[in-house]
């Protein structure tokens, strides 16, 4: 399976679809996924754990959590509280429609040799600019982009939280996500840099994984418009997990890049 | 009535979209059942009108807290209602005149819907399913789907049994 895709980071690259990791997983769980009235309050956990949804691992960070209204408005996190296995922070639903709670963005791992020695470092490009590590002559940078969420809607859904942004690896449902049913056919579409994700491997695991011997994974390939279309008879909370990887250049450099994408979805019984 | 009656004589358009003005009124009774359970709360009730491809033609009622109470707003548990908040609640504004009322105690509750008033009244000539869902807190869900036609006749009752939420449902249309 490889892809042929433009980064933006600027180079025409290769991309093999690496089946997302089968421990430590990354969700966000909110309260409830669909809700009437005018205003309403969610609490939301957020964990990287083996299990779907039991912490039991570490906890999601809070930092860079974005919890976009149905408006465009983004709002950080004010009110989180971080545990060791397990964050926890409340949204107040103010607005009606869909609401996208995401925490994403990369994080840039430099490699190179100093005096013979193996040197690394985490960081952003800015930061190993201002320590001078772009500037080694054999330095290899890799850009992991990770991003994790889930959607909820008070009233009717709205889809403004969808709308692409042309950059990286990017879930843009044809179902909505909070318009899940069993036995009802259910398509979504991925981009990369905006262009269909066509062969992007995604897998899909139904919550509760505790109380059964198998995973119970469902494995799908998306076709060429980067669409999945499946369906569900159990109904439950499902974590839908997707990454890529490949060699690329970043700031001038090989380098390789990862991008994965996580959501977390409930499938009501018809 | 006067713009359905001018279309009659569109032949091509009679037939789906006359309604069924000889109809006079559509009867439906529902029974909630007296439930011995340590904690009871009345359901939450809808009752609406389908076409065959789910898509809903009608919402004839909606039994549900207005007000606020200790478990706070009522519209809050409205969601709860699955089917119909999927297929129609979500896209209301409610209160909706007519069709929301407080919920009701257990018992058989008579219904009746003129078939010269809104929303009967625009029904077009076709196939139906009634829907009477019924959701209650700490408490399950029944969904009952009673077909029937809308074509101006009356017709036989049409009755369901509930199996835990609901009573006996039945459903005529009256001459």
């Amino acid at each position: 399976m490889t892809l042929i895709r433009n980064l933006a980071l600027g180079a025409a690259i290769t991309l093999a679809a690496a089946a997302p990791a089968q421990a430590h997983r990354m969700w966000i769980l909110p309260s409830s996924f669909t809700l009437s009235g005018d205003e309403q309050l969610i609490t939301v956990d957020g964990a990287i754990s083996n299990d779907l949804f039991f912490p039991n691992h570490v906890a999601m960070s809070l930092d860079n959590v974005a919890i976009t209204a149905p408006d465009g408005t983004v709002t950080a996190v004010e009110d989180g509280w971080t545990g060791d296995i397990r964050s926890t922070f409340d949204v107040t639903l103010d607005q009606q429609g869909t609401w996208k709670i995401g925490q994403g963005g990369a994080t840039y791992f430099a490699r190179w040799t100093e005096d013979g020695e193996d040197k690394r470092s985490r960081g952003s490009l800015e930061s190993f600019e201002a320590d001078g590590i772009l500037a080694k002559d054999d330095v290899s940078l890799t850009k992991s982009a990770r991003n994790a969420a889930t959607y909820v809607t008070l009233g009717a859904p709205t889809d403004t939280v969808f709308a692409p942004t042309g950059e990286g690896l990017e879930f843009v449902p044809v179902t909505h996500p909070n318009d899940l049913y069993t036995g009802d056919e259910i398509t979504f579409s991925f981009l990369l840099d905006g262009e269909p994700a066509a062969g992007l491997e995604v897998d899909i695991v139904k919550g509760d994984d505790r109380y059964r011997d198998t995973p119970g994974l469902l494995e799908l390939t998306a076709d060429e418009e980067g669409m999945i279309t499946f369906t569900i008879e159990e109904a439950g909370r499902y974590w839908m997990a997707t990454s890529i990887r490949g060699e690329t250049t970043i700031a001038g450099k090989p380098g390789e890049m990862s991008n994965s994408i996580y959501v977390t979805l409930e499938v009501l019984p018809l | 009535m006067q713009a359905v009656l001018k279309l009659c004589g569109l032949g091509a358009l009679a037939g789906t979209l006359i309604s069924a003005a000889n109809a006079e009124e559509m009867s439906v009774s529902v029974e909630l059942p007296s439930l011995n359970v340590a904690e009871y709360h009345r359901p939450y009730v809808a009752i609406w009108i389908a076409r065959p491809d789910h898509s809903v033609a009608a919402n004839l009622a909606v039994w549900y807290q207005q007000e606020s109470g200790p478990e706070g707003e009522g519209e809050t548990w409205l969601k709860d209602i699955r089917q119909w908040w999927r297929r129609t609640g979500r896209e209301l504004d409610m209160p909706v005149d007519g069709v929301s009322s407080p919920t009701r105690a257990p018992g058989e509750h008579l219904l009746f819907f003129s078939g010269n008033e809104s929303p009967l009244a625009d029904l077009p000539v076709g196939e139906y399913v009634l829907h009477v869902e019924a959701s209650r807190e700490v408490g399950g869900r029944e969904l009952l789907k009673l077909p029937f036609n809308w074509n101006g006749e009356p017709s036989e009752t049409v009755t369901l049994e509930g199996e835990t939420e609901l009573g006996t449902v039945s459903l005529t249309i009256l001459p």
